[in-house]
């Protein structure tokens, strides 16, 4: 299909990815037709509004659907088919794809120590002895910049504070050796300055242990800055992929120059940012035979709503647009 | 400070980790208040008495002396004699023992299969979760008290035979209300955080959802072993518990019935002034720890 499509050696591949969800009785959309590849070592972004599926597509990866949920398409990581995997081979899948959460208070069971959180997986899915676990937790402590391990490892989860907390959460995560990290808005919960450290120490990390991330956010720059691709949703579906040095300066989709057009510029005077007009689709509303971006697009035409564009290549990216080779060039020039 | 004690770790009350332990009981009973205290000493109490009963009993409470039936206090024997001219004041004490035993083996066995039911059907929800509650339901239309005349006309009268009647008759309340809770304990974002660290399902339940409910299950508990008490109690009385001679409370109040009516009323109520004291004991304590245990989860 697209210039993903030919990537076999992708760690993971998500193809056609479609979810549904019961609301009310009804199967509801939350993702539609994704696809994605991450090879091995590589970053990428996955950015959107809330609501646009980022989270979902992540929580699919690591098969944590809500009940009920439907899955079509296909995800496969390292040629085994996600879908099929059952008891043992799908716990050793799950050491292999990390997870790190938003919210790291509420992803940890308040009652047991870091000790015990950090080293359970170790433990029990590997059988490390409980010395040599609590040891190398100590020593990722370290790596993630808490210098007294051994005493982190003895307190509860309410002594720590949320940055503290999320270097533990990323250094539980490392510590299974996974291969894939797939990082929700790791840092969204935290304080500015706090944001900025554990960034930096998640890049670093995943860096030298040569992982591959799937980041999460909501923040376009964010994801531009430490991501080698990047990919933009909207309402369910992928809108745009491009390497994250030419999102902001060649833009292929309307919606990623609109994000872009709407941050505020430290370096610039405006009277006003400008903001998308209208309000962001749910994937469920989205139309089943119209673009779901053309009711806030600048440049839509007729055509735009007689069809769902195809996310077709283009310039080395991909695009959900029908006019994306027309507009390209324009796009971010009406912006600036 | 009784506001942030509750469930000891559950809450961020105490800073430092090796003091948890100790503010954990006396904080949780601190924290039930006057009538929780009160209710736990009298717990305390008859737990005590229940094993060291027969050996502290003044004399042999099974001995009889026709001569002394129905006679009230007098000299060394401070509750008078039974129907029977057994000193009442060391059968209640021996009775101690088998009163308190029974309602113990009934709470343990209803709660155990209770969590074990709540915990895997809402692990695993959709058809397993049916299957539980449709059974629960069908469970719940049987009263204790029949079950366990069923279970003594089969099975022949005798504790064992009531007490297992009784956990079984009992299981359905306890897993109706822990299941709710293990749902809750579900839905947190901690147990999908260990799903995703590759951790099996069983571990979690064990280790994390279980521990975690155990406030409640403890509430549960206390709550469960006053109405196991009142319902052993009742079968003693009706003959099919615990067979005369053998010193019980209920089997005491069956016994010395005929004297409330002849005027002697003293034996049956002494070991009635025993069962109530104890159901109410455990009845206050077992709300005052379940209104801790939601207040913790809010």
């Amino acid at each position: 299909m697209s210039a993903a499509g030919a990537e076999r050696d992708a760690l993971l591949s998500v193809r056609d990815l479609t979810v549904t969800l019961p609301v009310e009785g009804a199967q509801r959309a939350v993702l539609r037709d994704v696809s994605l590849d991450i090879r091995a070592g590589e970053a990428v972004g996955l950015v959107g509004e809330s609501g646009s599926g980022k989270s979902m597509t992540a929580r699919a990866i690591d098969r944590l659907l809500p009940k009920g949920a439907q899955v079509e398409g296909e995800i496969r990581f390292d040629g085994a088919d996600v879908a099929r995997l059952t008891g043992a081979a799908l716990r050793g899948y799950r050491t292999k794809v990390a997870m790190i959460f938003q919210d790291p208070r509420a992803h940890v069971n308040p009652v047991r120590r870091i000790g015990d959180f950090m080293t359970e997986s170790l433990r029990t899915n590997l059988g490390v002895p409980a010395a040599e676990a609590s040891k190398r937790a100590a020593s990722m402590l370290g790596e993630v910049g808490i210098a007294d391990g051994d005493r982190r490892l003895r307190q509860y989860p309410h002594e720590l504070s949320g940055g503290m907390l999320q270097r533990v959460m990323i250094a539980a995560a490392l510590l299974t050796g996974p291969a894939l990290l797939l990082a929700d808005e790791p840092t969204t919960a935290l304080d500015v300055t706090t944001q900025a450290e554990v960034m930096a120490i998640l890049d670093e990390l995943r860096q030298a242990h040569g992982l591959a991330m799937l980041f999460i956010t909501h923040d376009l720059d964010l994801a531009a800055a430490i991501c080698d691709r990047t990919i933009v949703m909207y309402a369910g579906q992928i809108v745009e992929e491009r390497r994250s040095e030419l999102l902001h300066s060649d833009p292929l989709h309307p919606y990623t120059a609109a994000l872009g057009g709407a941050r505020p510029d430290i370096a610039q005077k405006a009277s006003r940012l400008r903001a998308i007009p209208g309000r962001p689709l749910s994937a469920f509303e989205a139309p089943a035979a119209a673009c779901a971006f053309a009711p806030r697009c600048a440049y839509a035409q007729p055509a735009c709503t007689e069809s769902v564009p195809d996310l077709a290549a283009l310039g080395g990216g991909r695009s959900r647009c029908l006019r994306a080779a027309d507009l390209r060039g324009q796009l971010e020039a009406a912006h600036v | 400070m009784s506001a942030a004690v509750g469930v000891p770790a559950a809450t961020a009350a105490p800073a430092a980790g090796r003091r948890a332990g100790r503010t954990g009981v006396l904080g949780l009973l601190r924290a039930t208040g006057a009538g929780g205290m009160i209710s736990a000493v009298v717990i305390a109490v008859a737990i005590v008495l229940a094993i060291i009963g027969p050996w502290i009993a003044p004399y042999n409470p099974d001995l009889p002396n026709l001569s002394l039936a129905w006679v009230g206090p007098v000299g060394g024997h401070l509750l008078g004699f039974d129907f029977e001219g057994r000193d009442v004041l060391s059968r209640l004490l021996a009775g101690a023992q088998s009163s308190m035993i029974g309602p113990l083996a009934v709470v343990v066995g209803a709660m155990v299969l209770g969590t074990l039911i709540a915990v895997v059907s809402a692990w695993r929800q959709g058809f397993t979760d049916t299957v539980a509650s449709s059974g629960l339901d069908i469970l719940f239309a049987f009263p204790g008290i029949l079950l366990a005349v069923l279970a003594a006309a089969v099975f022949g009268a005798g504790l064992t035979a009531a007490a297992v009647a009784l956990a079984i008759a009992y299981m359905p309340y306890v897993a109706r209300v822990l299941r709710g809770a293990a749902l809750r304990e579900r839905g947190r974002p901690y147990t999908a955080a260990l799903e995703v660290q590759g951790v099996s399902g069983t571990a979690i339940c064990l280790r994390h959802i279980v521990p975690n409910m155990l406030p409640l299950i403890v509430a549960q508990a206390t709550i469960l072993f006053g109405w196991a008490m009142v319902d052993l109690a009742a079968i003693s009385f009706l003959g099919l518990g615990v067979q005369p001679p053998a010193p019980n409370w209920g089997v005491m109040i069956s016994e010395n019935q005929p004297g409330i009516l002849q005027g002697y009323p003293l034996p049956a109520l002494a070991a009635g002034v025993c069962i109530v004291g104890v159901v109410i004991a455990f009845n206050i304590l077992g709300e005052r720890l379940f209104e801790q245990a939601q207040a913790v989860r809010r």
